[in-house]
């Protein structure tokens, strides 16, 4: 494999900015990069599960400072996630023995950019109609839905929540299963789930979220370097110093937007990357024949 | 960037080296041909754009006649180690490119390389290069079911061969053989920039009139230029310890990050 450590620092920065400036993890962006740039997607994958960490344990620290993390919340979720997770690398080695892996990490990166994106940016929108058409109250969504009404209840303090186990694990497992074939840390799903799903306050979701990504996204990492080899630590490294460089200025930028128009612009940044991937799947391949190692 | 233009292969340590390492009985009658290496390790970095590759090399007891005739031909080899590689073709379902039938193929070297003093078909026939496996056409490939279908085989074993040649991992250079004097030559190959690691075989074949008459090889190691190197030795060997390393280091960057950059 020959790639440019220029190019990859550049990649990495363009991600880190974006990541600062939009409060995300970055690993649906730096992924899909790697693989346009022609790095197996089984190792991109797997490298930017690795990046990830980096840039969760960053901004996790801050919210560790600011008490803005719900330990508790974060270790359920986490006990999913590591379910998840081991669920998501057996069908990794799997998808891969069949040859159909790239195609299935492709189909998923464009159906939940697509899907996420779309919804994001229909909001965005109307969030931005709505402000210009002078302020319309927000209704606060109500406060219990079937998801409450679940049984095996616990209680966590930090976040002011009393709610069934059952969602928080399998919130936190459907999000490690995405990190191990997707090499996402999973924020952009974690967290509006947890905001709407669970109703947990939006102050504590970020520093929850990250919390728990970054050990699901360790925990992915390691399995994926000790079964299927396909973790490249010196990729990882230079995609992270230009990513956390990145953040700093992205945050930066960040302040100066406005909330609706920052989530409008992240939408259509997110639904260009899921068309790109979907060309990709449609257009004829340069070649119907490829290699690839045996096993 | 990086290291030298030519891996220098110096000719005059390559005598002696062969001298003493290869004691072939050495018949008055029959022609020789030796090759060697100066290094029998190359280093390669992350950012290695391909290099040519120079290996200098001398004919014994030539008949100076036939010489003077350009009769000899020399084709030098340098085949990459060989590992079992899957072909997979794609075809169009529901508008999607998918990978549908497959063919694995068992000792497929990774990389093959060739020179050669004259094209190949003005040295000597097919069967000749058949015989001994050499040439881009006849590279052996054996399929890890020989029992498969016979058209399938061929048209994978030829789409293999095609897909290692558009990656310049298979390449030959005509001409790329040259005597400087009645018995030295210099052989210049081609290292494609995803040339994989591990040990190479380099080879030379010695054809007079189209007859083949020997063939001497020599080992090249490739590999990853130190640190990277031990890196991609702990990934193979010692998987699960790489993997607390990667994420070590992310930690520790991730903490790096926040220290450098803290504004509360």
């Amino acid at each position: 494999m020959s790639v440019n450590v220029v190019v990859l620092l550049a990649m990495g920065a363009a991600v880190g900015f974006l990541s600062g400036m939009f409060g995300v993890g970055g690993g649906f962006l730096i992924t899909p990069l790697l693989i346009f740039y022609n790095i197996p997607p089984a190792i991109a994958v797997a490298t930017g599960a690795n990046q990830v960490i980096a840039s969760s344990f960053s901004g996790a620290l801050a919210h560790l400072k600011k008490g803005t993390l719900d330990f508790k919340l974060g270790t359920v979720l986490l006990i999913g996630g590591i379910v998840g997770s081991t669920l998501g690398i057996y069908v990794f080695s799997l998808l891969r023995s069949l040859g159909q892996l790239d195609l299935i990490i492709s189909l998923t990166y464009v159906a939940f950019l697509g899907t996420v994106g779309g919804m994001m940016l229909v909001e965005s929108v109307n969030a931005i109609r709505r402000s210009r058409g002078g302020a319309v109250p927000v209704k606060r969504p109500g406060h219990h839905n079937w998801i409450h009404r679940l049984p095996l209840k616990m209680r966590f303090r930090a976040s002011k929540l009393f709610v069934s186990v059952i969602p928080v694990l399998g919130l936190g497992a459907g999000i490690g299963l995405l990190s191990s074939i997707m090499g996402v840390g999973g924020g952009f799903i974690m967290v509006p789930a947890l905001i709407y799903l669970l109703k947990v306050p939006t102050n504590v979701v970020v520093g929850t979220s990250l919390f728990q990504i970054i050990f699901v996204a360790a925990y992915t990492t390691i399995v994926h370097a000790a079964t299927n080899l396909t973790v490249d630590m010196v990729l990882a490294f230079v995609l992270m110093l230009g990513g956390v460089a990145g953040a700093q200025y992205g945050a930066k930028a960040g302040q100066r937007l406005k909330g609706e128009q920052l989530r409008a612009l992240l939408a259509l940044l997110v639904l260009a990357v899921a068309i790109r991937l979907a060309f990709d799947l449609f257009l004829p391949p340069p070649d119907i024949y490829s290699l690839v190692p045996a096993v | 960037m990086g290291w030298g233009r030519h891996i220098a292969v110096s000719f005059l340590a390559a005598v002696g080296w062969v001298a003493t390492a290869v004691a072939q009985p050495v018949n008055p009658t029959t022609e020789g041909i030796q090759i060697g290496l100066s290094t029998d390790v190359i280093r390669i970095t992350t950012d290695f754009s391909g290099e040519n590759l120079t290996i200098f090399g001398s004919l014994d007891n030539i008949d100076p006649q036939q010489q003077r005739q350009s009769r000899y031909d020399v084709i030098v080899v340098l085949e990459g180690p060989a590992r079992p590689v899957t072909v997979r073709r794609k075809e169009r379902i529901l508008g999607i490119w998918i990978n549908t039938q497959s063919e694995t193929f068992v000792g497929v070297p990774e990389s093959y390389s060739i020179a050669t003093t004259r094209v190949l078909q003005d040295i000597t026939n097919p069967e000749s290069y058949r015989r001994l496996a050499l040439g881009l056409d006849y590279v052996h490939m054996r399929p890890l079911d020989p029992q498969g279908d016979v058209t399938t085989i061929q048209e994978f074993t030829a789409a293999l061969r095609q897909r290692k040649r558009a990656s310049g991992l298979y390449n030959e250079r005509i001409g790329g053989v040259q005597f400087l004097s009645p018995t030295l030559f210099r052989a210049t190959l081609r290292l494609a920039p995803n040339v994989p690691v591990g040990t190479h075989k380099a080879r030379a074949f010695l054809f007079k009139n189209g007859v083949f008459i020997k063939e001497t090889n020599a080992h090249l190691a490739i590999v990853k230029s130190g640190f990277e190197q031990m890196l991609f030795r702990l990934s193979r060997n010692h998987s699960l310890f790489y993997g607390f390393c990667a994420v070590g280091l992310a930690i520790v960057t991730g903490w790096a990050g926040r220290l450098v950059f803290r504004k509360d």
